[in-house]
């Protein structure tokens, strides 16, 4: 195991590597998938604390499996209620603690913001597993990993964006980070209630002159996508029942629509699925939801060793 | 010929009854927007500045602005926040005394940072449950004079 000098560092939000630094980490996350039995051992003796102030399985347990995997050992809470927060203890005097019994903290937070302050008070690295409807670096890295590892690039894509895209914090943070590639293209799926708000257009798309569209029908556009990113419409972000009723068939992806897309495009989403993905679709190669929350795991790995600053 | 860099009563205010004694040190904030100095006598905290000497003078003539506010803080220089200022309105103009004379006009930006002046009033942000946490706000957009919460990013839109 090498041991390599890095200063303390956190990752609070999926900008804060550079498109340098993100790809060693792709390239890190890359060799670990394909040679898993190099890094088993690579943070023996070394401890994750996952703090989560609120539930959250999929993510809690992408973090531990990374973890384990690279033969390190996790410890943690799962719910405010089980931890010192219901005592009323503030959030920096958990982290000053946790750095005490830890070499890395996975925390998740209900409140925006949280996690930062846990960074200014730790001794150890800090990863922002989710902060309300803040930030989730982790999903967007996972994001870019799957797409890095199955398409082979982050440049010259069209990307479609499907569902929620006012509310959907994974979609900003992704069209955030792909903007930073050549020739990127955002086709951008939603009912008008649900479009992008204006400072996500203005402080992502116009600033970067990343050129988009925005349709309504993704029948309409699932021809032209490289990616296809669908999020839950939810019925009670609608105005009215009425609008609900007429639009929600568009924002289900079934297998007919899924005959209209190109044979290499993929299909991603965050999870959890409700209904805006029929199972009928999980069995189509391209369907890799699945197996992104897989790569979510080599990513995380790749992570935890980077803040480390281990390598085999 | 007087001094130019005596502190007067500001140039262009025709209110030569309502002119106070010059002060031997501490700042004459001048150019604020009428109906403006409460409040920056409350952003400044001035009813806490302990042996401060303070004058304003409101709704004043002025040939530049039609009307404005004028204050004069008798005070130890290093007293005043002028950060403070800035985020409020840089385009106030600040005359520092010292021996009865203006020293500096520093010109007012808009700070790149400002601490415990704003509120952050999202309450899904942390500093609505962390007591101790100072609110901090980031200049986010110059042209804009936009702010965000160090920690959730919320826009403050109270100015």
């Amino acid at each position: 195991m090498q041991m390599m000098q890095t200063k303390l560092r956190h990752l609070m939000s999926p900008m804060d590597f550079s498109t340098d630094e993100l790809a060693k980490l792709l390239e890190l996350a890359a060799d670990i998938e394909a040679n898993q039995e190099k890094y088993a051992h690579v943070c023996q003796g070394k401890k994750l604390a996952t703090c989560f102030y609120e539930p959250s399985t999929r993510t809690r347990l992408s973090f531990e499996a990374a973890m384990l995997n690279l033969g390190g050992s996790v410890l943690g809470f799962s719910s405010a209620d089980s931890s010192s927060a219901a005592k009323g203890e503030s959030v920096s005097d958990t982290i000053r603690v946790i750095s005490c019994y830890a070499d890395i903290c996975a925390m998740r937070h209900p409140k925006e913001g949280a996690p930062l302050v846990a960074s200014e008070h730790s001794r150890i690295p800090v990863i922002n597993a989710g902060d309300g409807g803040h930030q989730h670096p982790t999903q967007t890295l996972t994001d870019l990993y799957t797409i890095y590892s199955l398409l082979g690039r982050l440049d010259n894509l069209t990307i479609g964006l499907c569902g929620d895209l006012k509310f959907g914090r994974t979609v900003h943070s992704l069209m955030g980070a792909m903007v930073r590639y050549p020739n990127i293209r955002f086709v951008l799926i939603s009912p008008e209630e649900l479009r992008i708000p204006s400072y996500v257009r203005d402080n992502i798309l116009v600033k970067n002159q990343a050129p988009y569209e925005e349709v309504e029908r993704l029948e309409d556009v699932i021809h032209q996508l490289d990616i296809l990113y669908m999020t839950r419409v939810q019925r009670e972000r609608f105005f009215n029942e009425e609008d609900y009723v007429r639009m929600k068939d568009f924002y289900i992806l079934n297998k007919e629509k899924m005959e209209l897309a190109r044979k290499d495009m993929i299909v991603l989403h965050p999870l959890p699925r409700v209904n805006e993905i029929s199972v009928e679709v999980d069995d189509d190669p391209r369907a890799v939801y699945f197996l992104q929350a897989q790569k979510g795991v080599y990513i995380r790995e790749a992570l935890i060793l980077t803040l480390l600053g281990l390598r085999p | 010929m007087s001094n130019p860099n005596q502190n007067p009563a500001p140039q262009d205010t025709d209110c030569d009854d309502l002119s106070i004694s010059r002060i031997h040190e501490g700042y004459v904030l001048d150019h604020i927007k009428a109906g403006s100095s409460m409040k920056i006598y409350d952003f400044l905290k001035l009813g806490k500045l302990e042996g401060a000497a303070i004058a304003m003078i409101m709704n004043a003539k002025s040939s530049k602005m039609g009307k404005k506010d004028l204050i004069k803080i008798e005070c130890p220089v290093g007293s005043i926040d002028l950060d403070v200022l800035g985020y409020i309105d840089h385009n106030i103009t600040v005359n520092i005394i010292k021996d009865n004379e203006i020293k500096e006009k520093p010109k007012l930006r808009p700070p790149k940072v400002i601490k415990n002046i704003i509120r952050c009033t999202n309450p899904r942000c942390i500093t609505s449950i962390e007591q101790e946490l100072d609110h901090i706000f980031v200049l986010n957009d110059e042209a804009k004079e936009q702010y965000r919460c160090k920690y959730c990013e919320a826009r403050y839109h109270g100015k």
